[in-house]
Parts: C-alpha cells; sequence; structure tokens
C-alpha cells in the first residue's frame, strides 16, 4: 500500500468516527448546546479539554520551538500548563457554581453591568476569532502535505466536519467528538516520540529518554546535543541566553492568559457538580502533560537527529554530499518536503556537500574561511515541520506518517470547534438573548445558537482561506486580551467587592495598554512598517510585545481597585452574590433556576 | 439566627480556602519562576541527566508539581466543604 492510501486510509477512519458521534450526540435544548446538559463526568471533560485546549500550537509546534531555541522556550511548557493551577484554584469551581452558560453573562450579572457584558463579549469574539483562523489554516496544511488535495479543498473539508458535530451537537457533540479526536492525537503524538526514544536512548519512556543516556554515544543525551549544537556554533541547548525578566513575565502571561481563555473556561460548565469542576481540572492537567512532558524529548531528539544527519561521520568530519541526499533513502525526507517550500538547501560553495552550522557565529565565520565554506547551506527550516516529518526523519514505518496526519488535524480540528462553540454561545446567548431579544423562547435561541454556529464556521472558514496579515500573530493578540481583560476581572468579581465601574475601568485599560504595546512593536492593526518598536529593542527595558499580557494585567487590578475605591460599593444583592458563588452548596439549584 | 450562623460558618470556610489557595500559589511560582527560572544559577551544582535540576524543573518538574498541586486542592477542598457543610447535596 502506498503512503497516500495509508495516510487516507487513517484520516478517513479518524473522520468516520467524528461524523458517527455527531449523529448520536445531538443537542435537543439550550443546556445541551451551550453546556452539555451539565451532565459531563470529570474525567471525560478533563479528556475533553485537553483536546479543546492542545491545538495545531501544542501539535505541531511547540517542540519545533523548543528543539531550536533549548531551555529558553520553557516559558511555553511552564506557560501553558501553569495556568491550569490558576484556573482550577481562582476560576473553575466558582464559575461552574454561578451555573451560567457564558463567560461574558458571568461578567455582566456580577458587576451588574450591560456595558461589562459586552466589552468582555467584544474580547472573547476577538481571542477566540484570531485563534481560529490558524486552526483552520493548520487544517488545510496538513491535508495539503498528507493528502495531496490543496490547502483550500482540505479547510473546506474540515469546515464541512466540524459543521455536522458542531451546530447540530453544540457542546454535547463537540465534547464527545474532543475525547475521540484527544486519543487520535496522543496517540499520534505519543508512538513515534517512543520509536525515536528507544533508537536514541534505548528508553521506551520518551520523557526520561530526555535525561537518558545516549546510546551511540555513552554520554548523557543532553550532554551530547549541547556538544554537537556547540560545534556548529549554536547556543548551547540546555543554557539560559535570553533576558531573565522577559522570561519570567512571558511565561506568567502565558499562564494568566490560558486560564482567562473563553473556550477552555466553558468547558468546566459542563461537570455537573463544583467539586466535579476542582477535579476535572486536574484530570484536563494530566491529558496535556502526557503531550507536554513528551514534547521537550521530540524537540531535543529531533535536534539531535537532523544535527547528525547533516554531519553523518561527526563534525570534524565532512558534511552530507549532495548526492547521498538525493540518492539514500534516509534522507528522502528532505525531497518531500523541499516541494512544500518549508525545506530548502543550497550548496553556495558548490563543493558538492551541504555544510549546516551558524554563520552568523564569529568561530564559525574564521572555521567556515578556513575550509572554503560560504555560508549555512541548510538555508531553510520551517520550525513547523519538526512534528510532521519527525517519523519520516526517523525512519519509521507508513502508518506511523499516517498516524501523524490524522493526530494534526485532530489537534486543529477539536481546538477549532471548541472556539467556534465559544463564539456562537457569546452571540446567540449574551448579545441575541442578552441584549436585544431577551424574551426570546428557548426553541429559538437554539436554534439562533446553530445559525451563528453555522455563521461562525463560514466567517472562520473565510479568514483561513485568506488570513489577514495578524494571523501568525495569533498568539500575542489572544493571550494578550485573555490575559488582561478577562482573567482579571473574572478573578476579582470571585475575590474581591470590587464594583461595576472599577471592572469596565479595568479591563478597557488594560485592554487598551496591551494592545497599544503589541501595535506599537508589530504594527498598527498589524499593517506592516507601522510600527515605532521591534521585539529585538523594545519599548520598555527587555519587555517583548509577547510578554505584556502580564504587565496589562497588573495595570487591570490597578485602575480596577482604584476606581472602585472611589465610587460607590456594590448592591446588596451582588454582594449575596459573591457569597453564593463561594460556597459549592447548591449548585444544582443553582443551574435548574436557569 | 441560623442566617448569620450560616454566615459565619461561610467566612471561616472561606478564609481557610483563602490560605489553601495562597500556599498553593506560593508553591505554583516556586517551581516554575523559582527553581526553572530565576533560582536555576543556585541549582546548577545538582547534576540531573547531563544538565542541572533547573532544567529539569523547567522542563518536566514544574508540570509535575502542578499536577499535585491541582489533585491536592480538590482533595483538600472536597474536605473542607464536608467539615463546614457547604458542600452539595
Amino acid at each position: 500500500m502506498d503512503q497516500f492510501t495509508i495516510n487516507l486510509l487513517f484520516v478517513g477512519a479518524s473522520f468516520a468516527v467524528y461524523i458517527g458521534i455527531a449523529v448520536w450526540a445531538r443537542a435537543g435544548s439550550t443546556s445541551e448546546f451551550y453546556a452539555a446538559g451539565r451532565g459531563i463526568h470529570p474525567v471525560t471533560n478533563g479528556m475533553a479539554t485537553a483536546a479543546d485546549w492542545m491545538s495545531a500550537a501544542s501539535f505541531i509546534s511547540m517542540a519545533g520551538l523548543i528543539a531550536f531555541t533549548g531551555y529558553d522556550n520553557s516559558s511555553f511548557l511552564m506557560g501553558w500548563t501553569g495556568g491550569y493551577v490558576l484556573l482550577a484554584l481562582l476560576l473553575a469551581p466558582y464559575l461552574r457554581k454561578f451555573g451560567k452558560f457564558t463567560v461574558s453573562e458571568f461578567i455582566g450579572d456580577r458587576f451588574y453591568s450591560p456595558t461589562a457584558r459586552l466589552v468582555a463579549v467584544i474580547c472573547l469574539i476577538v481571542a477566540s476569532l484570531t485563534y481560529v483562523i490558524g486552526q483552520m489554516t493548520g487544517v488545510g496544511v496538513a491535508f495539503g502535505r498528507f493528502l495531496e488535495v490543496s490547502n483550500t479543498a482540505g479547510l473546506l473539508i474540515g469546515a464541512c466536519v466540524v459543521f455536522a458535530y458542531a451546530v447540530f451537537g453544540g457542546m454535547k457533540g463537540v465534547t464527545y467528538t474532543q475525547v475521540a479526536q484527544y486519543v487520535v492525537l496522543i496517540t499520534a503524538y505519543t508512538i513515534p516520540a517512543v520509536f525515536i526514544s528507544l533508537q536514541l536512548t534505548g528508553n521506551p519512556i520518551p520523557a526520561l529518554g530526555l535525561f537518558g543516556e545516549h546510546a551511540a554515544s555513552g554520554e548523557p543525551l543532553l550532554a551530547k546535543l549541547d556538544q554537537i549544537v556547540r560545534e556548529l556554533g549554536f547556543n548551547e541547548y540546555t543554557a539560559h541566553h535570553g533576558d531573565t525578566l522577559n522570561m519570567v513575565l512571558f511565561t506568567l502571561s502565558l499562564m494568566i492568559g490560558t486560564a482567562g481563555l473563553p473556550h477552555v473556561i466553558m468547558r468546566f460548565f459542563t461537570v455537573p457538580r463544583v467539586a466535579d469542576a476542582r477535579w476535572s481540572a486536574g484530570w484536563a492537567l494530566v491529558f496535556i502533560a502526557l503531550l507536554y512532558l513528551t514534547a521537550p524529548a521530540v524537540g531535543a531528539m529531533a535536534r539531535l537527529n537532523i544535527s547528525e544527519l547533516m554531519w553523518p561521520n561527526g563534525t570534524d568530519a565532512q558534511a552530507v554530499s549532495v548526492e547521498q541526499i538525493e540518492t539514500d533513502p534516509k534522507y528522502d525526507w528532505m525531497a518531500t518536503w523541499q516541494k512544500t517550500g518549508l525545506l530548502g538547501w543550497e550548496d553556495k560553495n558548490g563543493d558538492g556537500r551541504i555544510q549546516y552550522y551558524n554563520d552568523a557565529n564569529a568561530e564559525m565565520q574564521a572555521k567556515a574561511a578556513e575550509e572554503g565554506w560560504e555560508g549555512n547551506e541548510l538555508t531553510n527550516f520551517n520550525r513547523d515541520i519538526l512534528v510532521l516529518a519527525n517519523p519520516e526523519i526517523a525512519n519509521l514505518p507508513g502508518w506511523v506518517i499516517g498516524l501523524v496526519a490524522a493526530g494534526g488535524i485532530a489537534a486543529a480540528l477539536s481546538t477549532a470547534a471548541g472556539l467556534l462553540l465559544a463564539i456562537s454561545s457569546a452571540v446567540s446567548h449574551d448579545l441575541i438573548k442578552g441584549r436585544f431579544n431577551p424574551a426570546i423562547s428557548e426553541k429559538g435561541e437554539l436554534m439562533s445558537a446553530r445559525v451563528a454556529m453555522a455563521a461562525a464556521i463560514v466567517v472562520a472558514s473565510y479568514l483561513g482561506l485568506n488570513p489577514p496579515g495578524f494571523a501568525a500573530q495569533t498568539v500575542a493578540l489572544a493571550f494578550g486580551i485573555a490575559a488582561a481583560s478577562l482573567f482579571p476581572v473574572l478573578m476579582m468579581g470571585i475575590f474581591t467587592k470590587v464594583n461595576n465601574k472599577g471592572a469596565v475601568a479595568g479591563m478597557l485599560t488594560g485592554l487598551t495598554v496591551t494592545l497599544v504595546y503589541i501595535f506599537l512593536h508589530k504594527g498598527w492593526f498589524f499593517i506592516p512598517d507601522t510600527n515605532s518598536f521591534t521585539d529585538a529593542d523594545p519599548l520598555l527595558g527587555t519587555i517583548k510585545s509577547t510578554s505584556f499580557g502580564a504587565v496589562g494585567a497588573m495595570i487591570n487590578f490597578a485602575v480596577a481597585f482604584t476606581v472602585s475605591k472611589m465610587t460607590a460599593p456594590i448592591p446588596k444583592e451582588i454582594e449575596e452574590l459573591v457569597e453564593s458563588v463561594r460556597v459549592p452548596k447548591g449548585a444544582a439549584a443553582a443551574a435548574a433556576d436557569h | 439566627m441560623s442566617d448569620t450562623k450560616d454566615k459565619e460558618a461561610a467566612n471561616a470556610y472561606w478564609k481557610t480556602n483563602v490560605r489553601i489557595i495562597l500556599w498553593s500559589l506560593v508553591i505554583w511560582a516556586l517551581v516554575s519562576f523559582g527553581f526553572g527560572i530565576l533560582l536555576r544559577p543556585m541549582l546548577s551544582g545538582i547534576a540531573v541527566g547531563g544538565t542541572d535540576l533547573g532544567f529539569w524543573f523547567a522542563q518536566q518538574g514544574s508540570i509535575l508539581v502542578f499536577l499535585a498541586l491541582i489533585f491536592f486542592y480538590a482533595w483538600r477542598m472536597n474536605k473542607l466543604d464536608a467539615e463546614h457543610g457547604v458542600g452539595e447535596e
């Protein structure tokens, strides 16, 4: 069987499962559509949350980010998991007790302010929409690479599948599909990692292999990797090179942003009890950790593999020859990925060999002059291909490649569905029912939720096909908004008696300052060349625009407290609301009232 | 009468909860921002698999501690709910 047929079988089978779930899990009420009838078991919800959370960025990009930077990008590992501690301790149980359907509804009720609710809805839609664009393009790319269809056709097939289970099943359909998608994506991520870990270290558990021994040399794997990258003139893998303050703030911004992202928070509305919300956050992190503990091993091992492939006889000997790349089956993956434009090499000095080294390093430049090298000849290595190409780099069997194809698509689809659900419930529940037509019937609201979902899919597909310039800045934008506006106001709503004016003022200042800081560095509305600063030389000390969310959050807190102190305290019924949110008792009743 | 009693119970419950959260967050920050980043130079003498303890905390250790923290909190709070009679059912 050829590779194309294998890929088609794996992706086709996974899609058949998703469609099957769509038929089985239809939503019959708004409660089922928004919160899966609050009947999801905490472990099931944890698994769905993990799939919801782990996007194309976690599955495809993260290991590559770590592989080419090493220790400094540990921020992604700590940031994207540490946020769950904040979620479990500070938000999830209380928002579940509150027992409503959207994040913005809590903000509107707690701060007795339609303005606060509207600001929250806008933040929610902007953050989710930017985030979903990347998922849709990710689906297109994965299809394009593995199934030999155009990116456009791939994206549209993906959109149709999401349509089938999200429009009819709502949260109920999405939850069970996400469980299936989690199983697909974690299997796809783990199996190649286990093979590679066995090849390199003899240890079947990649997370342990990372700190184990490199079988070929008998040295510790990380010491070996440090040595090779040093010899090629790159920064040592395990050493700290970046700025410490920026690393702390970046990690913190990712943590706060994670806890404030609405599509993650709303998953905790689906469990039956407050106690379940607490357990469920733990289970979510268990399932996330399975991938996040493997990712740094995948990154380090791939970096080692690539370096050794380019220097098959060691860095002191000759580099790999062009002839070997073109004929040796071990190098087939290079030709495959060259076609996508994501990998490129060029024999600049015409010696018939490809020298891969850091040509910006002074010592290496001296060595290059001596050896007659004319610059790094592995000219293009897109970080995003690392995980997808990994099975081929390690020479694994064809079915592993098919599995990775299905896994990449599952990661992108599951996150896209969660985001689309956040957007459509904000539109139908917060805007249509909350603002324009409060008298709408249950049936009418369910219908409008479905129409909103269909519309959101159309908009997201359109933006995925015609990505605006800011698509690549998703991380900065979505996390900036969630960290600087949503997280602080949710936390203050539960832990403090901040009033309506404080909340609105805090949200708006936190959001504005963060957006301005991002725009100053990335260009106004991400239009190229309109920026006054760059992340290499930021406005405030060493704080890059991607790390500013934490600062924005602090500004939000400070402004909210100050304004709240100077204006009228919260009314008695809101004080009672805060007190009732703080104790689990009566969670079932709160849900039934609704 | 029972209303004020309920209120006092809820207040005591909330105070304990906030204290547990604060201690948990101290550990949360210590393993990630502390051991993983700021205190890494101090821990550089402790070797772990070809590198040092700080690197391990940054790439794996902090995640394992986060997991332990969330499960501890869930267990502790469910116990506290029962002690103060504010749990569900």
